[in-house]
């Protein structure tokens, strides 16, 4: 009980710190990619520019506009920072630590719906900009909160759809289960990480990532350059802070989920030679590192590519990555099927069900450990 | 009709092939491009504390010289202010008097001498109407102030001190007068 409420505070503490310092990341590789330095002025490097950040924040001028409704327009900066910052409670950061008596999960709440979780939540995140957008009454607001609604929902879909073929491949929602079977890095003679396995589905989950995160190219709910800002056009002061950081939040939290889902957690390559302490430790040193490496990716495409058009956004999500998504499903389903040995001889449901439960006789080796992960 | 300068290009409408289509090779070049600029050198220029080396040819504010001996090479002729296109130069003259021959070089010198910096318009006519060597604009800059009457320099900041002497040598040979 203890341990896991030293867990929820530094995760709590962490996830906050760390989007603080991704402020500062994203101006520096932002000069950095057009020639410029970045921010230097504050402490050593710039390291300080966040605290100065929120210091200003904090002592602006809480401004409400005289139309705007009163509650909504605290709630909704309230609900984006709040529904961003659970999703990180069922994330597995590192590999769980057995000391002689128990194990202890690294790890807030090990739910065995973990990943449903995780959209479930991310899904009610636009709430808080779609009741932000709409409670300051302005036309920009409410433009950038109906495109940040259009576009999450499209998005989704594909996403659930990529989450799906992963789920099916591990057989259990859960975090935890779904990067134990990406355990190490070669098995089998080929490569356990799901990026490896299924190369299309991580693709169509980054580009989803990319939109669900608002980020550019995707990222028509805040353009500055057309909607002065979006749906937090008549925010100022922390509440604007609360929406910005949230954003943050969300882009920590989707590249964590990348790389649990593809690119194997916490594992790396020759983790079997170490144990205990060491293991968590760089097990968690590991995912961090991937999660960085995404978090970079992210920002990497930021910097590249202009923003998408509002019809284009909605072709690519609808036309192309919803069916490359169900056709790459479809697939998966076939090929697990064939290794379950469901299109064996073998005529009845018993022998049927028997040979799901029996050791495979399949020659694929790719999929070997969804044959006996199989709990749904 | 036929092109003459050979660089008419007819537009083409074709249809995109199925690699452009999947738009990933052209995003990955894009993103080559953004990463060769990660590495490449910075264009920033540290402002306070490094300072960029100005072109020979740069004008800024100006100085009023003075010769080998500490004597103000001025003499009020008012050439300067004449060929000034802003009218940012006003002076009035004045007769040296006796034991004065230090500090002035010729019987006549400006008692006051003020240009107006928000005139100004840095076009260097003055340092080219001066037939003494006496102004001369060199590369510093004109700071910045709140009040309009502080851009209003007089000889206290036009004058260069005897001390401290400002080196005009990128923008002309010499700061002396011929002899």
């Amino acid at each position: 009980m203890i341990i896991k409420l030293i867990i929820v505070v530094a995760l709590f503490a962490i996830t906050l710190g760390i989007a603080a310092y991704l402020t500062l990341m994203e101006r520096k590789v932002a000069a950095w990619m057009q020639d410029r330095i970045g921010p230097d002025r504050a402490g050593p490097f710039g390291l300080l520019q966040p605290l100065a950040d929120g210091g200003k924040m904090f002592f602006k001028e809480d401004f409400r506009p005289t139309n705007a409704d009163k509650w909504l327009f605290i709630i909704g900066p309230g609900i984006a920072m709040f529904t961003s910052l659970i999703t990180g409670a069922v994330i597995p950061w590192a590999p769980a630590l057995k000391t002689a008596t128990e194990t202890i999960a690294i790890q807030v709440a090990d739910v065995n719906i973990g990943i449903l979780f995780i959209m479930g939540a991310v899904s009610v995140g636009v709430y808080g900009i779609m009741i932000g957008g709409w409670s300051s009454n302005n036309k920009f607001a409410l433009f950038g909160a109906i495109r940040a609604s259009s576009q999450m929902i499209s998005y989704e879909l594909a996403m659930g759809v990529s989450v799906i073929t992963i789920v099916m491949m591990t057989g259990s929602l859960s975090l935890t289960k779904i990067v134990d079977m990406q355990h190490g890095f070669w098995d089998n003679g080929w490569f356990t990480w799901n990026v490896f396995k299924q190369p299309i589905c991580f693709v169509v989950f980054l580009i989803t990532a990319l939109a669900e995160c608002n980020r550019a190219p995707f990222d028509l709910p805040e353009c500055e350059s057309e909607l002065i800002g979006g749906y937090h056009t008549e925010y100022g002061a922390m509440k604007l802070g609360f929406f910005l950081f949230a954003e943050y939040v969300n882009m920590f939290i989707s590249c964590a989920v990348i790389s649990a889902l593809f690119f194997g957690g916490y594992n790396f390559p020759g983790m079997d030679h170490f144990s205990g302490l060491t293991l968590t430790i760089l097990g968690g040193v590991a995912f961090f590192v991937k999660t960085f490496f995404f978090i970079f990716v992210f920002m990497w495409i930021r910097w590249t590519l202009p923003r998408f058009r509002y019809d284009q956004l909605m072709h690519i999500g609808w036309k192309k990555m919803i069916p490359i998504a169900l056709i790459n499903l479809l697939i998966t389903g076939v090929v697990i099927a064939y290794t379950e040995g469901w299109f064996s001889k073998s005529k009845d449901a018993e022998s049927a069900s028997n040979a799901k439960t029996e050791q495979p006789l399949g020659v694929n080796t790719s999929f070997e450990k969804t044959k006996t992960g199989n709990s749904l | 009709m036929e092109s003459l300068s050979n660089r008419k290009k007819v537009v083409s409408n074709k249809k995109m092939s199925f690699m452009e289509k999947l738009y990933f090779p052209a995003i990955l070049g894009g993103m080559w491009i953004t990463l060769k600029h990660v590495f490449k050198k910075h264009n920033t220029i540290k402002y306070p504390e490094v300072k960029r080396e100005f072109a020979p040819v740069y004008r800024g504010q100006h100085v009023l010289k003075r010769d080998e001996q500490g004597r103000e090479n001025c003499t009020a002729c008012g050439l300067c202010a004449v060929a000034c296109p802003a009218e940012a130069i006003t002076m009035t003259s004045e007769e040296r008097k006796k034991g004065e021959e230090h500090l002035y070089r010729e019987e006549k010198y400006a008692s006051t001498y003020e240009i107006n910096m928000l005139r100004c318009i840095f076009c260097g006519l003055c340092e080219e109407a001066c037939p003494k060597e006496a102004i001369f604009l060199t590369d510093r800059m004109v700071p910045t102030f709140f009040e309009r009457n502080d851009f209003i320099y007089g000889k206290d900041k036009l004058v260069e001190p005897v001390d401290q002497r400002v080196d005009i040598s990128k923008r002309q040979l010499t700061g002396k007068r011929p002899a």
